[in-house]
């Protein structure tokens, strides 16, 4: 008996001891610190009621006496606005000043702005800007209404350079634009929520979802499934709880720079953006001895966290412009009910529950201008992230790829930008179905050369995909990146297990192994033949 | 035929060393090559966790065998010598063909042959201890930074963690079949779990027996 008892505890502790290690079941820490630091539901309390301000129950003629009034108490904010990358468009980080929508960088959805203001300047928070004479330094420009106001009925036409429309106007036959009643919108203003920032982030490329993945119309009211933090359902969060602000400078990448110098928590410093997922979860944020933990210095939280995008609504995936201008073709539905073509813009791919594509990614994106040379032998990178497996800032990081096929010089060998908005008479391909004129009206708008010959030429454009953030359970699992055809199979310059190996070890390996076999199994052979015939003597 | 005897060869704590680093080893190898991609069984993040208790509970295993081993004496065993050694495998390439008997006689102070210490020698000190070497630093790869090893390459490491997974895997093969090499097809396996192996009489020359001192 009491050697059995022996025994038995013996063995228990033998085989027991991995378990006891694991058998602790705590809550993970990341998700410990990030539930305390939103525990305080922010009590928005406010010193001033704008529905009792008398400035604002005048009668306004425009909508620049409402930004007046605004600033006749908030007496820096157009200054404020004025220095912001939603202002400018404009790189800050690029001294020439040409990288930015505001300067000459191209994509590949309606390719760059300028000479077609007054359609892209819909999203712009300033009224006027139409051609390159807009005042950029004029306070009442500023459109505060557009982030600030509350009713959700403030709307600016797509097409009046950032202006709301004075008569009731309908769009494209489709959509009644009615002029704003500027005193409800007025006196109704607050905090920028969702539907603020959506206005345009949701719509960017001139309609939901055709640009971002990970933002479109979907995102205005998200259940838990979609985005954890977002999620009515759950934490709710607006945009603004991570996209925190300083002196209207809204936390987030602005083209090469990233989001955050750092990757600090609030408790290393209690001011540092809320913009990085490690602000509020830190840097280990799974349970103990997950082996999760050992991935987050170098793999961001997004990559698996956001196992696909554009998971409710579908997303642009492709724009292949040089199939534009039949008129008379036949435009049929997908399966998501999107156009498959339209005879201004050319053929559309939309995707929906898109598996990202992965990159080392250091939080810089660089993007090409129409100034750069590019070579039209390989695909072209309209925009690419920064970051290589040594760089101890960069992450694989998820992303959605655009591609398309879009203008370029082919004897100059740059990208081009072609004037798609305007009157006939103007060149505006949306007009005239010319590219020859389109890109010489758009080029020499923009102050660039054009060698008159034009052809298309493969291109990419990336969007790194941080929203929709899905429920833990629903997390990439290990072996959809540790496998030989697996989500990471693009990246180099590394070694990862259970999907590198060296082929020639491998064979060598297995035949060995095999080798081994086949000499026991004859040695066996031969023992049992000659034994049997040592019995017949 | 010669009488048989029956010899006490394998202690209480050799023969339970010996099983349960058999079955660790055999998980190793199940769970290292799917780990490698090899096939898929218990899932990659399974297999990876497994893998890790199951290495380290060796390393712990290990670490006994080899106190046992030299506190006991029983390091004596594993003293190469070239003595017969030629004419064991001359046994196992032809006289067992013959029905010939083996050139060399097992008895309590020489368990091994000539070949078997040199196999196990090597294996020991070298394949498998390559093998703890290799995983343990696989295993830290993410403390290299703390313990000053970043000079280390990932990929290198795994190559021979993998190349001696191989040699393992074969050794294995191999040693599995030899055990039916013994006076009966299973007198070997069952010595090794009763500790006592029925042998045919004979003498034990000299050399191969280890005086304690
Ligand atoms: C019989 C002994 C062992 C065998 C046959 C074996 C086999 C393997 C194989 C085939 C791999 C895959 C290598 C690759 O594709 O990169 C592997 C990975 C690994 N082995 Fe072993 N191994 C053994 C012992 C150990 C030991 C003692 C440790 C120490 C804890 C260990 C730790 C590891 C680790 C950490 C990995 C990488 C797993 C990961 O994180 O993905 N192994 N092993």
């Amino acid at each position: 008996m009491h050697k059995l008892v022996r025994r038995g505890a013996f063995w228990s502790v033998l085989l027991l001891w991995p378990m006891v290690a694991l058998a602790a079941t705590e809550e993970a820490p990341g998700r410990q610190l990030a539930r305390q630091t939103v525990k305080n539901d922010a009590v928005k309390w406010i010193t001033a009621d704008h529905s009792q301000h008398p400035i604002l129950k005048q009668r306004f003629e425009k909508p620049e006496d409402v930004t007046k009034a605004c600033l006749s108490c908030h007496n820096q904010a157009s200054l404020q606005i004025h220095k912001t990358i939603h202002w400018t468009w404009k790189d800050p980080s690029d001294p020439k000043g040409e990288t930015g929508k505001g300067g000459l960088s191209v994509n590949n959805f309606c390719i760059s702005v300028g000479s077609n203001e007054p359609r892209c300047t819909s999203c712009h928070i300033g009224y006027g800007w139409k051609d390159k004479n807009f005042d950029f330094t004029r306070a009442e420009s500023v459109d505060c209404l557009v982030c600030h106001e509350q009713t959700g009925t403030y709307k600016k036409f797509p097409t009046k350079a950032g202006y709301p429309v004075t008569n009731a106007t309908m769009f494209e036959g489709k959509t009644e634009f009615l002029p704003p009643d500027y005193n409800a919108v007025a006196q109704s203003v607050g905090r920028p929520g969702r539907n603020n920032c959506g206005t345009c982030h949701f719509y960017g490329g001139g309609g939901d979802g055709v640009k971002h993945g990970d933002l479109d119309s979907s995102m205005a009211m998200p259940n838990k499934q979609l985005d954890v933090h977002m999620g009515t359902d759950g934490q709710n969060f607006d945009c603004s709880r991570c996209h925190t602000t300083d002196a209207h400078n809204i936390a987030g990448r602005i083209y090469a720079t990233p989001a955050s110098a750092d990757r600090k928590s609030l408790l290393e410093n209690d001011l540092t953006p809320k913009i990085m997922c490690e602000s509020c979860h830190g840097a280990n944020p799974h349970k103990t001895n997950q082996k999760a933990n050992d991935h987050t210095d170098k793999v961001a939280c997004q990559s698996c966290h956001i196992p696909t995008f554009a998971r409710v609504n579908p997303t642009k995936m492709r724009w292949d412009w040089s199939t534009a201008g039949d008129k008379g073709r036949e435009v049929k539905k997908d399966e998501f009910g999107k156009p498959d073509y339209d005879a201004k813009k050319g053929d559309f791919v939309w995707g929906k529950n898109e598996v990202p594509h992965y990159e080392w990614f250091n939080g810089a994106i660089k993007g090409t201008t129409a100034k750069d040379v590019i070579d039209p032998s390989a695909p072209v990178r309209m925009s690419w992230p920064i970051g290589d497996a040594k760089d101890p800032n960069a992450r694989i990081f998820p992303f959605k790829v655009h591609t398309g096929k879009t203008p370029y010089d082919k004897v100059r060998k740059t990208m081009v930008i072609p004037k798609l908005f305007g009157p006939k008479g103007s060149g505006a391909y949306w007009a005239e179905f010319d590219w020859n004129k389109a890109i010489a009206a758009g080029q020499e708008y923009n102050g660039l050369p054009y060698s008159g010959e034009y052809d298309f030429v493969e291109t990419q454009y990336v969007f790194p995909i941080t929203h929709m953030v899905a429920p833990k359970d629903q997390a990439v699992r290990c072996v959809e990146c540790h496998a030989k055809a697996g989500r990471l199979s693009n990246l180099e310059g590394f070694y990862m297990p259970g999907r590198d190996s060296v082929g020639l070890l491998d064979m060598g390996g297995w035949a060995l192994v095999g080798a081994s076999l086949l000499g026991v199994a004859l040695h066996g052979l031969g023992r049992f033949l000659s034994s049997v015939g040592r019995r017949r003597e | 035929m010669k009488a048989k005897k029956k010899i006490y060869l394998y202690t209480r704590f050799e023969r339970f060393w010996h099983w349960v680093q058999s079955l660790l080893i055999f998980l190793l190898l199940l769970t290292g090559f799917e780990v490698h991609g090899t096939f898929t069984l218990f899932g990659f993040q399974k297999a990876v966790e497994y893998h890790n208790y199951l290495g380290l509970t060796w390393i712990i295993l290990f670490i006994f065998i080899v106190f046992w081993v030299l506190t006991t004496g029983e390091w004596r065993q594993y003293i190469p010598t070239t003595k017969k050694l030629f004419e064991v495998i001359g046994y196992y390439s032809s006289g067992i063909f013959k029905g010939l008997p083996h050139p060399v006689q097992k008895s309590k102070e020489a368990k091994h042959n000539p070949l078997q210490r040199l196999t196990y020698l090597g294996l020991t000190a070298v394949l498998l201890t390559l093998q703890m070497g290799t995983g343990l630093l696989y295993w830290l790869y993410n403390d290299w930074a703390i313990w000053n090893l970043t000079f280390l390459d990932l990929r290198l490491l795994a190559i021979i963690h993998l190349a001696c997974a191989f040699a393992i895997l074969a050794f294995v093969i191999i040693h599995v079949y030899m055990t039916t090499t013994g006076h009966t097809l299973t007198s070997h396996i069952a010595a090794m779990f009763s500790g006592w192996e029925e042998v045919e009489e004979g003498e034990v020359a000299d050399w191969e027996v280890q005086k304690k001192n």
